[in-house]
């Protein structure tokens, strides 16, 4: 019955994604173009905008992926993310007269290390202190927001950051050149660690094994597996995904660092997660959708429609977070063992 | 028998002590290559501590293990596969979600180019399947699978990583008459091919059987050991449980009254949405044990979870006493039905593992008086609940508040028997009533049931075990491909005659 489910779903986002790309290549072709209504589903514009507001939406949802796929639940992306960013803008300030490349990447490279400490945190607090992992969360939440606020110096300034690189070839085909193919360093990271971690989800040595962990950690460890060492790295890997969405706000989107600059994305990955039932493919699809609402949000004011009340335009990614999520729990399956402490007596802690 | 002189498998003085529970104290055997040893035990006499200790998932308190003649140290089952040991648990690990190749090759997965080579894997299941008569279809998922093809994925797991010792820990508690007889036919290629196993069972017939010795274990001590040659079923009994046991049932005659469950014409679907009921009509009166016999997955389960309310039915009726009950909920069918329900599948709807023995007892309960007053729930009147039922059901525990999932498999049975059968009923719904519990304390349970009758309860009693349906019934319904076939008086029935029926065959009246 799940099957069929699912069947049904890809079916109906395959041919909506079909119906969309004609859209777009008629809209910013044609003189279809002229109607302002279609220009706020179709332009480029809308599309880039699209891309931009769900890469640390992707990123986020593959860290929980992570975390939840070996077992433990994560609610503490939100917090994780913002230490990230916290980390990158820290990192980018103290090495402005570093060359620009150099400096953008060392602060790539902490945020991924933050993010990856965050998740060690959660490991420990989840499973050697056994505390429940949602308070664990919450803690990280609210630790990375209150250690940023104290810390952040509101002089420092970050000076430059990733700029769009054009691939060569790719880049020339018409609208989707714009859209796919120049986009800056980290935006291509994340769409490619969607694929790397499908792959290495459903075929890989470590894949198999952290979704047994997930799933039944008792028949995993009567083969032999390791599950707190699985959930303890896992948890890390999932961390350092979430450092890096926000290393992605600082470095590539913004610019700068702001107090509570995650608003709450780190919770949109999450549901993102939910309704892409636990799937990188479909986290990305979710991901895209919610990022897509963004820019509705967006390009409806900047079209300067007022048919519509502005409060209504600035709620719609949250109707449909919403409205997706709810209904789709309890359709979706989470992983079975999550959020248990696994006890044994061989193995780690 | 001649023997190698080095046993495969020998554990030496192990001791085993969790918290409040000596578990296992000084116990030692040997088991050799080409040789099946049985041990017997109550439950709870230390019989999977014991083997979850020689795999590795536990560590001993003290004592030695050895391998082909040389101590060694298993830290985590790892240490064990690497030995040459292999399990089959008495609950099975398998990843539900996960395919069959998925999760044979778990921890043991064959790579090419960095990958999973899974078809690779599925060559090598589709040997061994051949090989010792194991078939299973390597691409179907395991929770599409019934138990008894899922017990050939756990033998398969453990042949796939060359496990020169096989641990068995009840593999026939869950099985089909049919299916026992593959197992055991396998156990014996596996033995011609100089493997060496331990088999658990409860079931006195079958270790006379198959073993080539039997050791027999009580409060986590050997006691005794026996030959199969020369030992009968009651000198087992009585070593296992240190007293003469009743093998048979003694129960008078049936007075039966007006009827309580009547189910007219009944309809459901199965899991996967094939019909699973096709007008079943049964009566079951005040007083009387009806038998519900037939091959596993001819529609008993459905039967029990529609009557239950677990399930729903697509068409046709159920009345419990007098009532029209045919969608009521579980909670209305068991209070306002007076109705309890012993479950096939204790951890899915008898009891919640985590939950102390005290609470898994008040279960269906827990807001009625004396239990909860107002919105509060009365601790003492739930302890002392316990304590009685413990003690009346003899159900093995350190406390009433250890968690129900540590208890071992028979005595969490129990202790779910003990709670449907302590409370004032009309009807009692019995499915696998006696699964994984030793013989005394069958004894005890199919005392329990007749009592039940006697009292003027209706009990509908659903068992794989013929014997089973044959000592407690006085009335025999065989269900087939859905439907009852025919109703048979006890007097009248023969293990013949069910047989036939149970395989789809009605005698046409002559
Ligand atoms: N993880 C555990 N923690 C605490 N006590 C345990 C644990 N596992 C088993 N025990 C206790 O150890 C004793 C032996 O249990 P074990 O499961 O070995 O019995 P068994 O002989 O396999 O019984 P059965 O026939 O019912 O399966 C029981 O008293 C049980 O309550
Ligand atoms: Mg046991």
């Amino acid at each position: 019955m799940g099957n069929r489910l699912l069947r049904g779903t890809s079916l109906l986002a395959m041919f909506l994604a079909v119906a969309a790309v004609a859209m777009t290549l008629l809209v910013n072709t044609t003189s279809l173009g002229e109607h302002p209504w279609l220009r706020v589903f179709f332009s480029v514009s809308a599309l880039n905008f699209t891309l931009r507001a769900s890469v640390p939406l992707i990123l986020g949802a593959l860290c929980g992926i992570l975390c939840e796929r070996t077992g433990i639940v994560n609610i503490g992306i939100e917090g994780m993310m913002l230490a990230g960013a916290f980390a990158a803008f820290v990192a980018k300030t103290s090495t402005n007269d570093w060359p620009l490349l150099a400096s953008l990447l060392f602060g790539v490279g902490v945020s991924l290390a933050v993010g990856g400490a965050m998740g060690l945190l959660h490991a420990l607090f989840s499973i050697r202190y056994r505390m429940d992992q949602i308070i664990s969360g919450t803690v990280l939440i609210v630790l990375a927001a209150g250690i940023s606020a104290y810390l952040f110096d509101r002089d420092a300034v970050a000076e430059g950051k990733f700029g769009a690189i054009a691939l060569p070839g790719l880049s020339q085909i018409p609208v989707f050149g714009e859209v796919f193919f120049s986009n800056p360093p980290l935006t291509y990271l994340a769409l490619l660690l969607v694929i790397v971690v499908h792959v290495a989800l459903f075929s890989s040595r470590w894949g198999v094994r952290t979704r047994a962990c997930g799933e039944h950690p008792r028949a995993a460890d009567t083969v032999g597996i390791d599950v707190n060492r699985f959930r303890y790295v896992n948890t890390m890997l999932g961390g350092m995904l979430a450092g890096l969405a926000g290393g992605f706000l600082v470095l590539e989107a913004v610019g700068q660092f702001q107090e509570g600059m995650t608003a709450g994305r780190g919770f949109i990955s999450l549901a993102a997660m939910i309704f892409g039932n636990w799937m990188p493919f479909g986290a990305m699809a979710a991901a895209l959708l919610f990022g897509y609402t963004q820019a509705l949000q967006n390009e409806l004011l900047l079209a300067g429609i007022t048919t519509v009340p502005r409060q209504f335009v600035s709620m719609i990614p949250y109707v449909v977070t919403i409205v997706a999520v709810s209904g789709f729990v309890g359709r979706v399956r989470p992983p079975a063992a999550e959020g248990k402490v696994y006890e044994t007596e061989s193995g780690s802690e | 028998m001649s023997h190698p002189a080095v046993p495969a498998l020998e554990a030496r003085s192990i001791t085993k002590i969790f918290p409040g529970v000596v578990a296992n104290q000084e116990v030692s055997l040997q088991v050799h290559a080409g040789e099946i040893l049985a041990l017997l035990g109550e439950n709870g006499a230390g019989k999977s501590t014991l083997m979850n200790v020689l795999f590795g998932l536990y560590h001993p308190t003290q004592g030695e293990i050895w391998v082909d003649g040389r101590p060694v140290t298993l830290k985590t089952p790892r240490d064990a596969i690497a030995l040459g040991i292999g399990m089959v648990h008495q609950h099975f690990q398998l990843v539900p979600v996960m395919t069959v190749i998925d999760n044979i090759m778990l921890g043991d997965e064959p790579i090419r180019y960095g990958l999973l080579d899974r078809r690779h894997a599925e060559e090598r299941i589709r040997a061994l399947s051949h090989q010792y008569g194991l078939a299973v279809d390597p691409h179907s998922v395991i929770e599409d699978l019934p138990v008894g093809i899922r017990q050939r994925v756990e033998i398969l797991k453990a042949l796939y990583r060359n496990a020169k010792i096989l641990i068995l820990d009840e593999p026939t508690a869950v099985l089909t008459p049919q299916e026992i007889e593959g197992l055991f036919a396998v156990m014996e290629t596996l033995k011609r091919q100089g493997k060496a196993m331990i088999f658990i069972t409860h079931k006195l017939k079958e270790v006379l059987r198959i073993a080539d010795r039997i050791l027999v274990l009580r409060g986590g001590r050997v006691v005794g050991a026996a030959d199969p040659q020369t030992a009968t079923q009651s000198q087992l009994a009585a070593l296992m449980v240190g007293r003469e046991v009743i093998l048979t049932v003694e129960k008078g005659a049936a007075r039966p009254g007006a009827a309580v469950l009547e189910v007219t014409d009944l309809q459901a679907k199965n899991d996967l949405g094939e019909p699973a009921l096709r007008g079943v009509s049964l009566q079951v009166r005040a007083g009387e044990i009806v038998g519900v016999a037939g091959v596993q997955g001819n529609g008993q389960t459905e039967l029990v979870e529609v009557i239950t309310g677990l399930r729903r039915a697509s068409g046709g009726q159920v009345r419990i006493g007098g009532v029209d009950r045919t969608h009521a909920s579980p909670g209305q069918i068991t209070h306002a039905g007076h109705c309890s329900h012993v479950p096939e599948d204790r951890h899915a709807y008898g009891m919640v593992d985590s939950y102390t023995v005290a609470d898994n007892l008040i279960l269906n309960q827990y807001a009625q008086p004396p239990f909860a007053r107002a919105a509060t729930i009365q601790q003492a009147a739930i302890a002392e609940h316990a304590e009685k039922l413990v003690k009346k059901f003899d159900v093995r525990t350190p406390s009433i508040e250890t968690p129900g999932g540590s208890l071992s498999g028979g005595n969490q049975q129990k202790m779910v028997v003990a709670r449907e059968f302590s409370r004032p009923i009309q009807l009692l719904i019995a499915a696998q009533p006696t699964r994984g519990i030793d013989v005394g304390s069958i004894e005890f349970i199919h005392q329990q049931i007749v009592a039940k009758r006697d009292e003027g309860v209706a009990v509908l009693l659903v068992s794989a075990e013929l014997d089973e349906i044959l000592a407690l019934s006085d009335r025999i319904a065989v269900i087939y491909q859905g439907r009852i076939l025919d109703v048979v008086d006890r007097a009248a029935a023969t293990r013949e005659g069910l047989g036939l029926l149970m395989a789809g065959v009605k005698a046409e009246p002559t």
